[in-house]
């Protein structure tokens, strides 16, 4: 199996997580899509440091606002560097990802929901014993 | 995906290289390009890492407040070295992609020159987290302090340890394209690569928000 052979899809159907979709091999057009990416990422980040540290913002906000930015530097993440987009080429990882994201959120909600619940109820049997 | 598993009876071990008749195929599409199993085969463990590293980060969101009397991470977390570490893995997923290109379009200077960039970035990362850790252990923050640092190390730790067997592998695609060229199977490994070290920088975003920014802001 030659080289070139290995990145087309035999009849255009599916592509691997990471490639660029098919046709768009030019190299300088592969760089900008990085760097759109990185710029994207950069600016989210940059907001989350400075959102953080900020007075100028209402304070409960904050966390709020520090998951909604993760979250979207997440989306950039996987669509400018991992190519996982909506295409119907990619349908496979997409339905791979929407399972991880769901049992990930069945781990992290499951969790703080039934530790928290064991929290509140163990507190009256906490003082005595202290 | 389904048509490929229409060759598995065949046990001549070849089956990603078949491409059997429709009368043979019980879907009317052909197999699927080995590059592209290999691609999804890949992102189907790095969603299950994901999985691993989401029970982490429930126990250190359970165990943040529990300090035992100890330092919490408002007292000990230095945001400035957080920026430069994301910056660093942020720039080094870049350079990551810039290899990756190189290597679809089999330029040296572009492949050699990313996965370099992107191995002396995260070494750079690796060294302010381990000085980060390092310093917390010498200051009597160490794992065994409390709930929350031994939830802390975990969960950080266990990123260090990827990024750590991340550049490894790297060095070794390194060595494997250099020596053998920039063949079908090596490529693939390339991609798998390029796929884990986007994932490290992913997770990355989660620690940094919910272990620093918000320890530090709490």
């Amino acid at each position: 199996m030659s080289s070139t052979d290995d990145y087309q899809p035999l009849h255009g159907g599916d592509h691997a997580p990471g490639d660029e979709p098919v046709g768009r091999h030019e190299i300088a057009e592969g760089v900008v899509g990085y760097l759109v990416g990185l710029g994207l990422a950069i600016l989210l980040t940059a907001s989350s440091f400075f959102i953080a540290g900020t007075a100028l913002v209402w304070h409960p906000s904050i966390p709020i606002a520090l998951v909604v930015l993760a979250v979207a530097q997440i989306g950039v993440h996987l669509v400018f560097f991992l190519h996982i987009t909506t295409g119907p080429d990619n349908f496979n990882n997409v339905l791979a990802l929407a399972f991880g994201v769901l049992i990930v959120f069945l781990i992290m909600v499951g969790s703080l929901w039934i530790m928290y619940n064991m929290n509140q109820n163990m507190a009256p049997m906490a003082m005595p014993m202290g | 995906m389904t048509a490929f598993q229409a060759g598995a009876g065949y046990s001549d071990g070849r089956r990603e290289e078949a491409r059997r008749p429709a009368a043979i195929a019980l879907d009317h599409s052909d197999p699927e390009s080995k590059r592209i199993i290999v691609g999804f085969g890949f992102w189907i463990f790095l969603l299950s890492d994901i999985i691993m590293f989401s029970a982490f980060f429930a126990t250190y969101a359970v165990l943040s407040g529990e300090t035992a009397g100890g330092p919490s991470g408002k007292d000990l977390f230095d945001l400035h070295n957080v920026a430069i570490e994301t910056a660093c893995l942020l720039l080094s997923s870049f350079t990551c992609g810039l290899a990756a290109i190189g290597a679809r379009a089999h330029n040296g200077l572009m492949y050699y020159g990313g996965m370099a960039a992107t191995g002396v970035l995260g070494l750079g990362f690796l060294a302010i987290e381990i000085h980060e850790f390092v310093g917390l252990i010498a200051q009597g923050a160490g794992p065994t302090r409390s709930a929350f640092l031994s939830a802390f190390f975990t969960l950080v730790g266990c990123h260090g340890v990827h990024v750590t067997l991340g550049i490894l592998w790297l060095l070794t695609m390194i060595a494997q394209v250099f020596a053998k060229g920039y063949r079908a199977d090596i490529l693939r490994r390339v991609l798998c690569f390029a796929l884990f070290w986007h994932t490290l920088d992913i997770i990355w975003v989660a620690i940094f928000t919910v272990v620093y920014l918000f320890g530090a802001g709490a």
